[in-house]
C-alpha cells in the first residue's frame, strides 16, 4: 500500500516536472526575451546587464530550478498583452470560471441524477423514450451549437436571459461573485446549461444503467415481497447501491467541466480563466499559456492522484495487485 | 492479355467481400447504408467543390458587396441575383463557402486521424510485442495524456506549436498545426487498442512460427500481428473521425484553428454568430446543419461498424 501511494505521487511528481520543462521551453526559446523586453536603442552592455540581471546567463538547470520555484509561488512573469503579473490576471478571473464550475456541476448532478431515476423506474413511458432520445442528440450535439441555439432561443427569439457576460458582480475581498444580484444570477443559466449538459446526459445514461441493473438483483425482489412501498424499495434499497460508481465518474468529471468552461465561457464571452487561455493562444501570449498550461495540469494531475488514492483506500484488490 | 491476368485475382477478391458477413450486415442496415451514402456524396462535393461551387468566394474579382445579407431563394433588392442559401456580409454565397469549408474540415479530420492511427498503431504494436521498459513508459505517456480530455490537448498543442512558429508562417501553417494538434491528441485510443490485441496475439503459434523461421521482429509486427489487429482500430477511425471533425470545427470556432483566410465549417459558423442577432440566420444555420450531418453520419456509420464486427453480438 504505502510503496503503490510512493509510486503514484512519484510519477504525478514526474508528470508536473515534464509539464514545467514545456512551460518552461515556451518561455525561454519562443523569441529572445531580451528582445521583447529592450527597445531599440540598446548597447552591448546593457544586454549583458540584463542578460545577467535576470539570470539568462546561468546553465539551464538552474534557470529550470528558478522558473518551477517562481511557478510554485504563482509567479509566472507578465503578460505580454496586458502588462500585468500573470498571476494576478489569472486570480481576478478564476472566480468567474469558479463559479460557473460549480453551478453547472450542481446542475449536472442533480438533473442527472433525477432523470437517470426517473428513465429507470418509467422504462416503457413515452416521456422516457423523449428524454433518452434527446439525450443521444444532446451527446452528438458540439457544446458550442448548444451554446448557440440557448442564445438564439432564450436571448434572440424569447429575450428573456443575456447572452454574454457575467451581469453585475459584487465583490467580497478578493472574490467577485455573480449570485447576489438578480442579473448576475439571470446571466449564469444560460452559459452553466451549456456547460452541464453533457456531463449530464453522461450523469443520466450511468445512472440509469446502473439502477435498471441493481432493480433486477434478488434482494429487490425481496424487497417487494415484503410488502415495502415502490417508493422504499427504489429510493432506499436501489438507489443507494446505484451511487457508489456514479461518484467516482462525477469526480472524474470535475476536471473536465473547468476544461470545456474554455468553449462555454468563449460563446457567452464569459469573463473567466477560459476566455483567458484562448485569447492568449490568438496573440501567442506565452507567460498566460505557459500559466494556465501549468495550473491545468496541477489541477488534474491532483484530482487523478486523489481518485487513485481513494480508489486503494476502497478497494482492497488494487492494494494486493500494486503489491505483486 | 496481361491486363486480364493482372484484373482476374480481383473479381472473386469483390465478390468475396459482397458475400462477407461484413457486407451482408451493411446491406441489411438501412441507416448504414445512408449515412455511408450521405458520407460519400458530402465527401466528393467537398473534394469537387471548385467544380459545383455556383460562386468562388475567395476570390474578390467575383465578389459584388452589393449582394451581401441576401436572404435565402430571394433575390437581392440591389442586383437582383438570387443564391440558394443566401449570402453573408461580404456577399459570398453561403452554398459555396460551406462546400469550400467542408473541404477543409473533412480534410483536417481525415489527416488528424490518419495521423493518429499511425503513430497509435506503432505504439501500440512495439508496447503490446516489445513489453519491459518499452510498454512502461508509452503506455504511462498514453494513461497520462487520457487523464486530460482531448479537445483540452489539441488546444494546448495548437497553442505550444503556434507559438514556436515563426510569426510570418502562421497562419499558413495553421491548418498544419490543426492537424498535428488534433492527431496527438487522439493517438491514444489506438494505441491501447492495438497493445491490447497484439497481447493475445503475439502468444498465438503463428506468431511463434514466423519467430523459428527467424523473421524480424519488424517484419512480424507489420506483415503478421497487424493484420490481425486491424478490424478494431477500422471501428475507432470511424469514430475518431467524426470527434476530430467536432474538435476541429470546436477550435476554429474559439477563434485557435483554420484562419479566416481558409474558413472551415467551425469558423464559418464563428462569423455566423456575429449576426445572430441582427437576424441574419441563414450565416449560422447552414453550416451548422452540414456540420451536424456530417458528424452524424459518420458516428452512425462508426456505430454500425462497431456492431458488425464484434463478434460477441452474432
Amino acid at each position: 500500500m504505502l510503496s503503490y501511494i510512493i509510486r503514484r505521487i512519484f510519477q504525478s511528481i514526474l508528470v508536473l516536472l515534464v509539464v514545467g520543462l514545456v512551460a518552461f521551453s515556451m518561455f525561454r526559446f519562443v523569441g529572445d526575451p531580451i528582445e521583447n523586453m529592450m527597445g531599440q536603442e540598446r548597447t552591448q552592455a546593457d544586454i549583458v546587464r540584463l542578460r545577467a540581471q535576470l539570470g539568462l546567463d546561468q546553465p539551464f538547470p538552474v534557470q529550470y530550478w528558478k522558473f518551477l520555484k517562481g511557478a510554485a509561488q504563482g509567479n509566472f512573469g507578465v503578460s505580454y498583452r496586458q502588462g500585468r503579473p500573470v498571476g494576478q490576471i489569472i486570480a481576478e478571473r478564476a472566480p468567474a470560471t469558479l463559479e460557473l464550475a460549480a453551478v453547472s456541476g450542481f446542475f449536472a448532478i442533480i438533473a442527472g441524477i433525477g432523470l437517470g431515476i426517473f428513465t429507470a423506474i418509467r422504462q416503457k413511458g413515452w416521456a422516457s423514450h423523449f428524454i433518452m432520445t434527446a439525450s443521444l442528440i444532446g451527446v452528438s450535439l458540439p457544446t458550442f451549437l448548444i451554446g448557440i441555439l440557448l442564445i438564439y432561443l432564450f436571448s434572440v427569439e424569447l429575450d428573456l436571459l443575456p447572452s454574454f457576460g457575467r451581469g453585475d458582480v459584487v465583490k467580497i475581498g478578493f472574490w467577485s461573485t455573480g449570485f447576489l444580484t438578480a442579473s448576475g444570477l439571470k446571466a449564469l443559466i444560460l452559459p452553466s446549461i451549456t456547460l452541464g449538459l453533457y456531463q449530464m446526459t453522461l450523469i443520466m445514461r450511468l445512472v440509469r444503467a446502473e439502477m435498471q441493473e441493481v432493480l433486477r438483483q434478488d434482494y429487490i425482489n425481496f424487497a417487494r415481497a415484503r410488502g415495502l412501498s415502490e417508493r422504499v424499495v427504489n429510493f432506499r434499497h436501489a438507489l443507494k447501491n446505484t451511487l457508489v460508481p456514479v461518484i467516482t465518474v462525477i469526480g472524474l468529471q470535475l476536471g473536465s467541466i473547468i476544461a470545456f468552461a474554455i468553449i462555454t465561457e468563449t460563446v457567452f464571452q464569459w469573463p473567466g480563466v477560459g476566455l483567458l487561455f484562448i485569447n492568449a493562444i490568438q496573440f501567442v501570449d506565452i507567460p498566460v499559456m505557459a500559466a494556465y498550461l501549468m495550473l491545468i495540469s496541477v489541477m488534474f494531475v491532483g484530482i487523478n492522484l486523489l481518485v487513485d488514492l481513494l480508489y486503494a483506500a476502497i478497494d482492497p484488490r488494487l492494494r494486493s495487485e500494486s503489491a505483486t | 492479355m496481361t491486363t486480364a491476368k493482372i484484373k482476374r485475382p480481383f473479381a472473386p477478391r469483390l465478390r468475396a467481400f459482397w458475400a462477407s458477413d461484413l457486407a451482408w450486415s451493411f446491406r441489411h442496415s438501412p441507416v448504414a447504408f445512408a449515412s455511408f451514402i450521405f458520407v460519400c456524396l458530402l465527401t466528393f462535393c467537398a473534394i469537387f467543390a471548385p467544380l459545383i461551387a455556383p460562386h468562388d468566394p475567395f476570390n474578390p474579382a467575383t465578389l459584388n458587396l452589393m449582394n451581401g445579407f441576401t436572404a435565402p431563394g430571394t433575390p437581392n433588392a440591389f442586383t437582383g441575383e438570387s443564391f440558394v442559401l443566401g449570402t453573408d456580409d461580404q456577399g459570398r454565397d453561403v452554398f459555396s463557402t460551406i462546400l469550400y469549408g467542408m473541404r477543409i474540415s473533412l480534410f483536417v479530420g481525415f489527416a488528424a486521424v490518419m495521423l493518429g492511427m499511425v503513430l497509435g498503431i506503432t505504439a501500440g504494436l512495439v508496447a503490446g510485442y516489445r513489453g519491459g521498459w518499452t510498454e512502461t513508459i508509452i503506455m504511462r505517456i498514453a494513461d497520462v495524456q487520457l487523464t486530460f480530455p482531448a479537445i483540452l490537448v489539441a488546444m494546448l498543442i495548437f497553442g505550444i506549436t503556434k507559438s514556436f512558429t515563426p510569426v510570418e508562417y502562421r497562419d499558413q501553417m495553421a491548418i498544419w498545426v490543426l492537424i498535428l494538434a488534433i492527431g496527438l491528441s487522439d493517438w491514444v485510443q489506438f494505441a491501447r487498442v492495438v497493445r491490447g490485441a497484439t497481447l493475445v496475439e503475439k502468444n498465438k503459434e503463428y506468431v511463434q512460427a514466423a519467430q523459428l523461421v527467424g523473421r524480424s521482429g519488424l517484419a512480424i509486427m507489420v506483415r503478421h500481428i497487424l493484420p490481425n489487429v486491424l478490424s478494431p482500430v477500422l471501428v475507432i477511425a470511424t469514430i475518431s473521425l467524426a470527434l476530430a471533425i467536432i474538435a476541429e470545427a470546436t477550435l476554429s470556432f474559439l477563434g485557435v484553428g483554420a484562419p479566416p483566410t481558409q474558413p472551415s465549417l467551425g469558423t464559418l459558423i464563428r462569423i455566423g454568430q456575429g449576426f445572430l442577432f441582427s437576424g441574419e440566420w441563414w450565416i449560422l444555420f447552414f453550416p451548422a446543419c452540414t456540420l451536424l450531418a456530417l458528424a452524424l453520419s459518420v458516428n452512425l456509420l462508426g456505430d454500425w461498424l462497431r456492431d458488425a464486427l464484434n463478434p460477441r453480438l452474432r
